[in-house]
């Protein structure tokens, strides 16, 4: 097997365990669960595999891994979909392999593998619990395993199929094609349980919002298309002609060049698919989704698809860049990305539930990622989203074990508290050591911890590019975000886990399974480490011990390797100030809440606080401004006058017309000619027997009479004719 | 000296009444004497033509023995038949024999 | 006017009437016994044309036996108390037209025939016309199939007879 076709190979296993489940073994739940995390591991090690042989190959951005076959014929020429393994395509594949196998081990957990079957557990509510009996014949209310626990498994693999077709393809056709695939197995994850009126609201609201993004990311995907004549990326991206011939043609569309409005085009489908404002609404209602689905679609794979597009087209972004002045389009990503960045991060800080915080957080981190695309940190931006993919899946899978243990203390002690709610938590330390270890390592990752942790690194180098290239604006507002970040990363770890318990459920809460810890564990080990490849050469103390990794690799895949940004102390120390100052402003403010205490904040900040907790009130916004509207087209327009009036008045008036003809037709010409004649005919013929009958007399003598007088006529008539007129 | 046409002549006249016989009268068994009659008349043409034609050939005067066979058998099963409508329908008249009538 | 002449038109106007009789009579015995004078006028005539043994056979069977059967039918299928009803049915007068119309148009026929006038051949001495006619009608070459038909036709007119009269108890 050659290199190639093992890289055709590493979406399959996911895609067949798809269809396995759903065919074959929906019914049993431990073959279900087999099969789904064996077509994890086989692409995990085709990646892995994959990956090592990428980090031999000499100059991998000017030969990449790569293979294509024809597909579609269109007029003269064949459109040809393929594989191609750069630099960029194989860091991504290593943290989506990881990531998704990581989660298909802690699902099995998550859904309670191995415990009885619920009480009142139907398909579509999520489990609520078995009433079991122990020795002494006290009745406990114990977890209970998830009722489509199958169909779980089938749908995360049929999305880690389309994440690894999205990863691997090398044209713009096949991208599109694994970023829908997710769209959809997204739909039908957060759904996953159909029966809760507001996991289906969250559903629809996803769909639609992500499918807005995704209407302008077709129309330029057909914009270049029709320019260009392609989607390969080799032909477009890698092709120096083909980027100045994009970059200096006008578009005649808001002065943009050719490139400039593709880029602008596509970018919005990245900020539908990763949630950046205005398209954030759906992602923090994406958490009535399962745990797991949060931490893979969310946070580490789906979301960062639209970070991966935006790298992807970077080259189309920056042509026309000169001497580190913007393009439009750049501006405009920067601006979008530090602008949710710190509008995302003020919300998170109001926050209760502790899901929805890390919604929040992922929005804003994927802000800082589109920022440093935006400046043209390209290496900062593909190398902070791998690190935060890692600690983004950690700190959910977290978040899931912490909301299985509270729960748990829900079902022991029959306490009616939300398990979800960070101000009924408190002490989880104690009561479950593992997770608050990973939980605390992938919060001080997040929060940029110096030195230690991989988000430092990532989050340094991103401040060192914005501060290096006097990008002041981005710089700040992406500090501020920064600060934010830590604060409310210290709230939620010190209302979770610090302090004494605020309810009796926290009291009670117990550690996970294996299978839920040990991701737990691995996660946080490359939450540390991983951070050490991207330290930069001239880093005071630690610089150039390990050669920077990210530089080196990650940066063949452009044209031209950016150049490393000269270390300066400034963004350094803003960086480290940011952090700790964070950290411990949000330790200081929380480390004492009481059971049944307000936040604090809301003192504080007053009706802001209530601004912040509602979001701003965008969801009311566009439910004003969109939602209803599109009720009322549906209903009054489209329903009740088009269709009903319009439509179904005219079909009427046609069923009328013509029945008004068929009658005419029956009485004038059906039933008197046709009918007429018919009867006419049978009419005439018995007046014809009745006047021949009485022929047949039955009196022989009579037959005679008149044959013979027959043959005399005709007698005469042939002597006649033969003999007398000769 | 009697010329054949006599014959003939006689023949057919005698053919005729048996005919007017036939298609006239009512009662069956009439209607057999005049069948009887018309038999005759063929049987006096072919005699005659015998004579008058090639008399030392006898196919003539067998001919007319064949048609006395005939005849003869011809009217025992047409008698026989009279007789058993007339026990079924009580009546040879010809005209009331009318079941084939519509 | 020879003899023969005159001879003939006796026996022919007698049989002619006798036949009219025939087909005239309202009394059914009186019918046939005119048959059986017409039948007689006939056999005659069979003796005219040198047909001595037709003659006899005439006599015998057609008079003999069907005559005599025509009258046992006549009196097996007669009405007790019953007066002759009409002669003739509604047809008649149909009847006497094409009876004369056939008659005219035969004698027209006979007449523009050219043999019309042509008279007897004489007969060679000894002629025995019985001898041949019983040779004829047994020989091989000659009507032995015909005669030996004829007498099945008889046997199977005599069997249907029977069957035919029968009555059914």
């Amino acid at each position: 097997m050659t290199i190639e076709s093992l890289v055709w190979f590493i979406p399959l296993p996911p895609l067949l365990a798809f269809f396995i489940i759903i065919l074959i073994t929906n019914r049993w739940k431990r073959a279900s669960h087999v099969i789904a995390i064996g077509a994890a591991m086989l692409s995990w090690l085709a990646s892995m595999a994959i990956y090592w042989y990428a980090n031999q190959v000499e100059h991998l951005g000017e030969h990449p891994i790569s293979s294509s076959i024809p597909w579609l014929p269109i007029g003269d020429t064949w459109l040809t979909v393929g594989v191609q393994i750069d630099p960029l395509a194989a860091v991504t594949l290593f943290f989506v392999a990881w990531t998704v196998l990581m989660i298909f081990i802690y699902s099995v957990g998550y859904h309670n593998y191995g415990q009885p079957k619920g009480d009142h557990d139907r398909p579509g509510i999520p489990p609520h619990g078995a009433t079991i009996s122990d020795v002494q014949g006290h009745m406990h209310k114990v977890p209970s395993i998830e009722p489509m626990y199958s169909r779980f498994f089938a749908f995360i693999g049929l999305f880690a199929f389309g994440m690894y077709l999205l990863v691997i393809s090398d044209n713009l056709l096949t991208l599109f094609i694994g970023w829908e695939i997710m769209g959809l197995c997204s739909y039908l994850l957060i759904g996953f349980w159909y029966a809760k009126l507001s996991a289906r609201a969250a559903m629809i609201k996803a769909f639609l919002t992500t499918r807005v993004g995704d209407v302008f990311m077709l129309l330029g995907i057909a914009y270049l298309y029709s320019v260009t004549g392609t989607l390969n990326y080799r032909d477009i991206l890698h092709n120096p002609e083909v980027l100045h011939e994009l970059g200096t043609t006008a578009s005649g569309f808001l002065g943009l060049s050719v490139a400039g409005l593709v880029g602008l085009l596509l970018f919005i489908g990245a900020v539908g698919k990763s949630a950046q404002w205005p398209l954030h609404v759906w992602l923090p209602d994406a958490m009535e989704g399962p745990t797991p689905v949060s931490a893979m679609i969310h946070a580490a794979t789906m979301v960062s698809a639209g970070v991966y597009l935006t790298l992807r087209i970077f080259p189309l972004l920056a042509t026309g860049m000169e001497h580190g002045h913007l393009t439009p389009t750049m501006q405009v990503v920067a601006f979008i990305g530090a602008f949710t960045a710190l509008f995302a991060a003020t919300i998170a800080i109001a926050q209760n539930d502790i899901k929805r915080v890390l919604a929040y957080s992922t929005i804003s981190q994927l802000g800082f990622m589109f920022a440093a695309i935006g400046i043209g940190a390209y290496i900062a931006a593909a190398f902070h989203l791998v690190m935060h993919a890692f600690f983004k899946a950690l700190l959910f899978l977290g978040s899931g074990s912490v909301i299985h243990g509270v729960e748990h203390g829900v079902f022991h002690t029959g306490e009616n508290v939300d398990p979800q709610d960070m101000f009924n938590m408190g002490g989880l330390r104690k009561k479950m050591p593992i997770t608050f270890i990973t939980f605390l390592i992938g919060g001080l990752a997040l929060a940029g911890f110096p030195l230690i942790t991989a988000g430092f690194w990532s989050k340094d180098e991103i401040f060192a590019d914005a501060f290096g290239h006097n990008h002041t604006a981005v710089f700040i507002t992406l500090a501020l975000a920064a600060l934010l970040t830590a604060y409310y990363t210290m709230r939620q770890i010190t209302l979770t886990f610090l302090g004494e318990p605020r309810s009796k459920a926290a009291d009670h809460a117990s550690e996970n399974v294996w299978t839920m810890t040990v991701p737990l564990i691995i996660l946080a080990i490359f939450s540390l480490v991983l951070g050490w490849v991207g330290i930069p050469e001239d880093f005071p103390v630690v610089g150039n011990i390990i050669p920077n990794y990210a530089h080196e690799f990650v940066g063949e895949t452009l044209l031209v390797e950016p150049k490393p940004v000269t270390f300066n102390f400034v963004p350094l120390i803003t960086s480290i100030v940011v952090s700790l100052g964070g950290l411990g402003l949000g330790w200081l403010v929380y480390r004492k809440t009481k059971a049944g205490a307000a936040d604090p904040q809301e003192r504080v900040l007053g009706a802001v606080y209530t601004l912040l907790q509602n979001k701003y009130y965008f969801d009311e916004l566009y439910d004003f401004l969109f939602v209803r509207p599109a009720y009322w087209v549906a209903e009054k327009f489209s329903y009740l006058w088009m269709d009903r009036k319009i439509i179904d008045g005219f079909l009427n008036w046609i069923a009328h017309l013509t029945s008004l003809i068929g009658n005419f037709l029956r009485n004038f010409i059906d039933m008197p000619i046709i009918n007429g004649f018919g009867d006419w005919i049978g009419e005439s013929t018995k007046k014809l027997s009745a006047i021949l009958r009485p022929i047949q007399t039955g009196r022989i003598q009579q037959y005679m009479i008149l044959a013979l007088v027959t043959v005399a006529g005709f007698t005469a008539l042939f002597y006649y004719l033969l003999v007398y007129g000769r | 000296m009697v010329p054949i046409s006599w014959y003939l002549i006689f023949a057919a006249a005698l053919f005729c009444i048996g005919l007017f016989g036939v298609l006239a009268r009512k009662n069956a068994i009439a209607i057999l004497m005049g069948i009887e009659l018309m038999l005759n008349a063929v049987n006096i043409n072919l005699v005659a033509f015998w004579r008058y034609g090639t008399p030392r050939d006898i196919s003539g005067q067998a001919f007319a023995v064949m048609v006395f066979a005939v005849a003869a058998a011809e009217v025992a099963v047409g008698l026989a038949l009279f007789i058993s409508v007339y026990r079924r329908r009580r009546t040879v008249a010809a005209d009331e024999i009318d079941l084939l009538k519509w | 006017m020879t003899i023969d002449q005159i001879l003939f038109i006796l026996v022919a106007a007698a049989t002619l009437g006798a036949a009219l009789l025939v087909v005239t009579s309202r009394n059914l015995i009186h019918a046939a016994l005119w048959l059986i004078v017409s039948l007689f006028g006939i056999s005659i005539f069979y003796v005219f044309l040198n047909a001595g043994f037709l003659a006899v056979v005439q006599v015998v069977v057609y008079i003999g036996a069907i005559a005599i059967l025509m009258i046992f039918a006549i009196m097996l299928t007669r009405r007790v108390a019953d007066t002759p009803g009409p002669r003739f049915n509604s047809n008649w007068i149909w009847a006497v037209l094409i009876s004369v119309v056939l008659f005219g148009t035969i004698s027209w026929i006979i007449s523009s025939w050219p043999g019309i006038n042509g008279t007897k051949p004489g007969l060679v001495e000894a002629f025995d016309p019985v001898q041949k006619l019983g040779v004829a009608l047994v020989s091989p070459e000659a009507y032995v199939i015909p005669f030996e038909l004829a007498s099945v036709l008889l046997l199977a007119a005599l069997i249907g007879a029977i069957i035919v009269a029968w009555e059914r108890e």
